[in-house]
């Protein structure tokens, strides 16, 4: 049946996003009574896909699947258009295969979390449980689309899905009217960047043609594209750099890159499970993956389009990694540390994009690609654990407010369960959710060898290091502050002791919860272990860099390298990574360490043992050291984000409501009054007419023709009244009478009828037998 | 046998006759009844007579043990509680009179006035067989039979639904 | 002697005509009905009397006279049913009385 074994997977791969997207409907259309329902089917659905996805990968792995025209791809024609049609088609090469790995996993972990996360099955089950499922399948469904589609249309239109299920989602508790803002601000302000990649997406198409990734990624026609000019308002631009840039605008909405990064702070008022899922480890990770899909373009642009990425990339892993230090919000220190991790990727990729090195280019690519697998698994499990310490902190919060504890009553303030100067001491309380988060947090913050976030940031920082040092710079000052709030946010989180009554009584969570945490902290500590690169001395050789060697062969067509080893085979590169020769470059990995670690100590110090908070009102004490030098205003700035929400509205927002009221003023005004001109205008005319014209001249005229019409009119009535209604009762009269006489023969009488008829007989048969016998008829 | 066929047609004929005579005067409607009665059971005899045996039989059975029994119920359900009704003969009895014997004037008229022909000839001995045979026979009268049947049918349904007591 | 076809013919149309005057002249209904009794009972006189004179070798004359056994039969049973119904809905039997043509 099938001819090959890519056959099999491309149909099975094509039955991935299908199996979400069936769930979704169902429960949308039936099962919303049901809540169990909603959530087998939500979660069966995605154990489905994981199980397909699992295939394809290991088929992709072993069977091995290359970029570019070795890759593994299934198209069919779906819309028209003029001369060619619009492909719908699957690819499968390296890159879906490890977003395949990665995708179905988190996905089903949250899924099964957010199980107890909704407290199904206690007194507090959400109301809208069911609704919940029916979106997050959904996006399930837009993300393994978009991973697996084979053109830029198809993942477009997954793009635009997940959009749409963020805004959902987010705005999920829509009595919340800060939910309800979240939501609108995620969609508009990714709605800007997606504004980008369209065009971007127009241009290409005009350009070249077609959207396939195997026709835009074709040697030739890069070649082909940079050759063109694009026509832009009577400007003609390189078609290559623009199209690129402008694909990228995609991806700094959707991936919250500085200066689009502001929705994704306020899209944690969504459920905690949204936020892992989506501002975590997926949607967001969608943008990073349209850049390294789109890496050959970048590279193929020269200078100005990976410039812009690598730039956009670093100042975001910067900035998000200062903001963070500043939040106390436990999910808005997770937020700004995504959207500096989502910078740490670009900027990988950017540097990829940059290097001259074919060794570095591809380096950059695959440390870039590998952070953000390594950074979906632990991110989503920080934020699966802040999810459990918030539930336990309402929890708690509730059992301390209820009229039946022993407890009292405290004051009945607004209690925010995320904000972490309300924890503390949790670790008691919570040690399941404790250590995981432990994990995680050592992870991001690329504590060594024993986590996975140590090995791609390390790439990441060993790249950078060889390709831009000033980068390289930029990115190791940002994770020692990664590493800072980190030691920060466990410090205040579940260090010490309780803060509040809440926290005394804060419960560790349902196992629904807190077994996802467990089987992502896994894959937290040793996903890292595939991807160790063979020059390390000691640990490289002994453990081949699969990674490393997978992944590579998605560009190996556009990196020229000579004498490359095939797609077949698993040995990682040879060792020249780095133009320095054959000895392992020590310097980034231990300049990033000590950071790392320094910022950790650092942190836990300050934190923990120097001057711990002790009660919630207490002032941070990086806040109360500024304030001391007469710096509290720069606390304060950084607090608010830098400002950029209110920069944002004083222009832009601000900027569009000035536009409106000016065009509404000239509507009521001036439009509005042409308008009323010319009625006014009509008016008097027609007054004057009718004045004039009408009443003297006109209306005489017709006076005396309606007095000849009444003389007429006379005549006729004497006519018709006298002789015409004579002749008509005449006839009336006369048509009575006879009638009144004939209805005597009807009396109703059967037996007279009967005699007439036989009379009559008698008489016609005497006539005819008179006839014919004697008068000789 | 032949010289006493005269005499006992002149005894069935004034039997019927005068039955029917008595059928049509009679002011009590019950008597009226039975007199039909004997009018049937002469016709009969004069079946008999022009040698139709199975004919007469049917005549005994349809009419007599049918019909006739039909109208005497009609009638026990149909009786007033006060005496039966004054006159048994409505305002124009005259002229029915009249038109019916000038019906017979002139029935008479042509029946006599017409040469039948000579007597064709005896009954075959199987007369009867012939008959039946003749009513199924698809060249025969099988087709008016069956409706026939059809048409009793529906009289019989019709009749029940009329007089069906309504509620 | 056999008797002669014109007096069979004679008699059926006296009994024809006795059926018809009670058609005509009575007011109770059922009378009404007995005398079609006879006329038909005359017809079928007539009808036995031709067969035995023009064609006994035949059965015409005798499927005929049976055809018109089951019609009056039928016809019977129709018109006594209609008599007892218009006895229910307006408690008479005298047919001057039902005058629903009356126009």
């Amino acid at each position: 049946m099938f001819d090959s074994l890519p056959e099999v997977i491309l149909r099975l791969a094509w039955l991935i996003p299908v199996f979400p997207f069936l769930a979704f409907l169902i429960i949308a259309l039936w099962a919303r009574r049901d809540n169990q329902l909603c959530h087998i089917l939500a979660i069966t659905a995605v154990c489905f896909s994981l199980v397909l996805s699992q295939v394809v990968f290991w088929a992709a792995v072993l069977k091995p699947v290359g970029g570019g025209e070795h890759a593994w791809l299934d198209s069919a024609d779906w819309i028209p258009t003029g001369s060619g049609s619009f492909q719908a088609s699957v690819w499968i090469d390296p890159l879906t295969g490890v977003m395949l790995f990665m995708v179905p996993i988190v996905c089903l972990m949250i899924f099964i979390y957010s199980v107890g996360y909704m407290n199904y099955g206690t007194p507090e089950q959400d109301k809208r449980y069911a609704r919940f499922f029916c979106y997050i399948a959904l996006f399930a469904t837009g993300m393994l689309g978009l991973v697996v589609s084979g053109n830029l249309l198809m993942l477009f239109i997954f793009w635009e899905v997940m959009g749409l299920c963020s805004y959902l989602l987010i705005g999920f508790w829509f009595e919340k009217e800060s939910a309800l803002k979240a939501g609108l601000k995620a969609f508009i302000t990714t709605r800007v960047g997606d504004l980008f990649f369209l065009l971007g997406l127009v241009a290409l198409y005009s350009a070249a043609g077609s959207l396939q990734f195997e026709d835009v990624l074709s040697p030739e026609t890069l070649v082909h594209l940079s050759e063109t000019t694009i026509n832009v308002l009577g400007l003609h631009l390189p078609a290559l750099p623009t199209i690129a840039i402008l694909i990228f605008g995609g991806t700094v909405g959707k991936s919250a890159q500085v200066p689009l990064h502001v929705w994704l702070p306020d899209a944690m008022e969504g459920p905690t499970p949204v936020s892992a899922l989506i501002h975590a480890a997926t949607m967001v990770s969608a943008g990073v993956y349209l850049v390294a899909r789109m890496w050959p373009l970048t590279l193929a642009a020269a200078s100005l389009a990976p410039g812009i990425v690598l730039w956009i990339g670093a100042i975001t892993a910067l900035f998000g990694a200062i903001i963070g230090v500043f939040q106390d919000d436990i999910k808005r220190v997770l937020a700004f540390s995504t959207i500096s991790q989502l910078g740490y990727m670009i900027a990988a990729l950017g540097l990829g994009a940059a290097a001259t090195d074919p060794a570095l280019q591809i380096g950059a690519y695959v440390a870039g690609v590998f952070h953000l697998i390594t950074h979906a698994f632990f991110k989503a499990l920080l934020f699966l654990a802040s999810g459990s310490v918030i539930h336990g902190m309402e929890h708690g919060h509730h059992h301390v407010h209820s009229p039946a504890s022993p407890h009292g009553h405290e004051a009945h303030q607004r209690f925010d369960a995320n904000d972490m100067k309300n924890m503390g001491g949790l670790w008691k309380r919570m040690p399941r959710t404790f250590w995981t988060f432990v994990a995680g947090a050592l992870a991001l913050s690329g504590f060594p060898l024993i986590t996975a976030g140590f090995w791609s940031k390390d790439e990441i920082l060993a790249m950078a290091y060889e390709i831009k040092p000033i980068i390289f710079g930029i990115l190791v000052f940002a994770a020692g502050l990664t590493a800072f709030y980190t030691a920060r946010q466990i410090s205040m989180t579940f260090l010490g002791k309780p803060r509040t009554k809440a926290a005394e009584h804060a419960p560790e969570s349902v196992h629904s919860m807190t077994v996802p945490l467990i089987v992502l902290a896994v894959f937290a500590v040793s996903l890292g272990w595939a991807g160790i690169p063979d020059e390390l001395p000691v640990i490289g050789p002994l453990v081949p860099n699969w990674v490393h060697g997978f992944v590579e062969t998605t560009i190996e067509e556009h990196v020229h390298l000579e004498h490359h080893a095939a797609a077949g085979q698993l040995a990682s590169l040879a060792p020249t990574a780095g133009g320095s020769g054959d000895a392992y470059n020590w310097a980034p990995l231990a300049i990033g360490l000590a950071f790392a670690l320094g910022g950790l100590a650092v942190g836990w110090f300050v934190y923990a043992r120097w001057q711990p908070i002790e009660s919630a009102d207490q002032l941070d004490p990086l806040e109360r050291a500024l304030r001391k030098i007469h710096m509290g205003w720069l606390y304060e700035f950084f607090r608010r984000r830098a400002m950029f929400d209110e920069l944002y509205q004083k222009t832009f927002i601000g900027a569009s409501i000035a536009i409106s009221r000016a065009f509404a003023w000239f509507d009521s005004t001036i439009v509005d009054g042409a308008l009323n001109g010319a009625g006014w205008l009509g008016r008097t005319a027609s007054d004057l007419l009718n004045r004039y014209v009408d009443e003297a001249v006109i209306d005489a005229f017709f006076n005396l023709v309606g007095k000849v019409a009444g003389i007429v009119a006379s005549a006729n009535r004497w006519f018709d009244t006298t002789v015409v209604n004579g002749a008509v009762d005449l006839t009336g009269n006369a048509t009575t009478l006879a009638g009144k006489r004939l209805r005597r023969v009807q009396s109703g009488q059967v037996q007279a009828y009967l005699i007439v008829s036989l009379v009559a007989v008698v008489a016609l048969v005497a006539v005819y037998l008179v006839g014919t016998q004697w008068l000789n008829w | 046998m032949e010289e006493i066929q005269p005499i006992l047609f002149v005894i069935f004929g004034l039997i019927t006759l005068g039955a029917a005579l008595q059928v049509v005067t009679r002011r009590n409607i019950f008597h009226a009844a039975l007199f039909l009665i004997l009018t049937f059971f002469g016709i009969a005899g004069l079946y008999v007579l022009l040698e139709a045996p199975f004919l007469a039989a049917v005549q005994l059975f349809i009419y007599v043990g049918g019909i006739a029994i039909l109208i005497v119920f009609a009638i026990m359900l149909t009786r007033r509680m006060a005496s039966p009704e004054l006159d048994p003969v409505n305002r124009q009895w005259w002229i029915g009179a009249i038109a019916a014997v000038a019906l017979f004037a002139v029935l008479g008229l042509v029946l006599l006035g017409h040469d039948w022909g000579q007597a064709a000839g005896s009954v075959p001995e199987d007369s009867i067989q012939l008959l039946g045979r003749t009513l199924l026979d698809p060249e025969g009268f099988v087709l008016p039979f069956e409706v026939a049947s059809v048409l009793l049918l529906v009289a019989l349904i019709g009749a029940v639904t009329i007089a069906r007591e309504r509620r | 002697m056999m008797v002669p076809l014109e007096w069979y013919l004679i008699l059926s149309a006296a009994l024809f005509c006795i059926g018809a005057y009670a058609v005509l002249a009575r007011r109770n209904a059922i009378a009404i009905l007995m005398g079609i009794e006879l006329m038909l009972n005359a017809v079928n006189v007539n009808l036995v009397a031709f067969w035995r004179h023009l064609e006994p070798a035949g059965a015409t004359g005798q499927a005929f006279a049976l055809f018109v056994y089951v019609v009056a039969a039928a016809e019977a049973a129709v018109g006594l049913a209609l008599i007892i119904a218009i006895w229910r809905s307006r408690d008479t039997v005298v047919l001057e009385e039902v005058d629903l043509l009356k126009g």
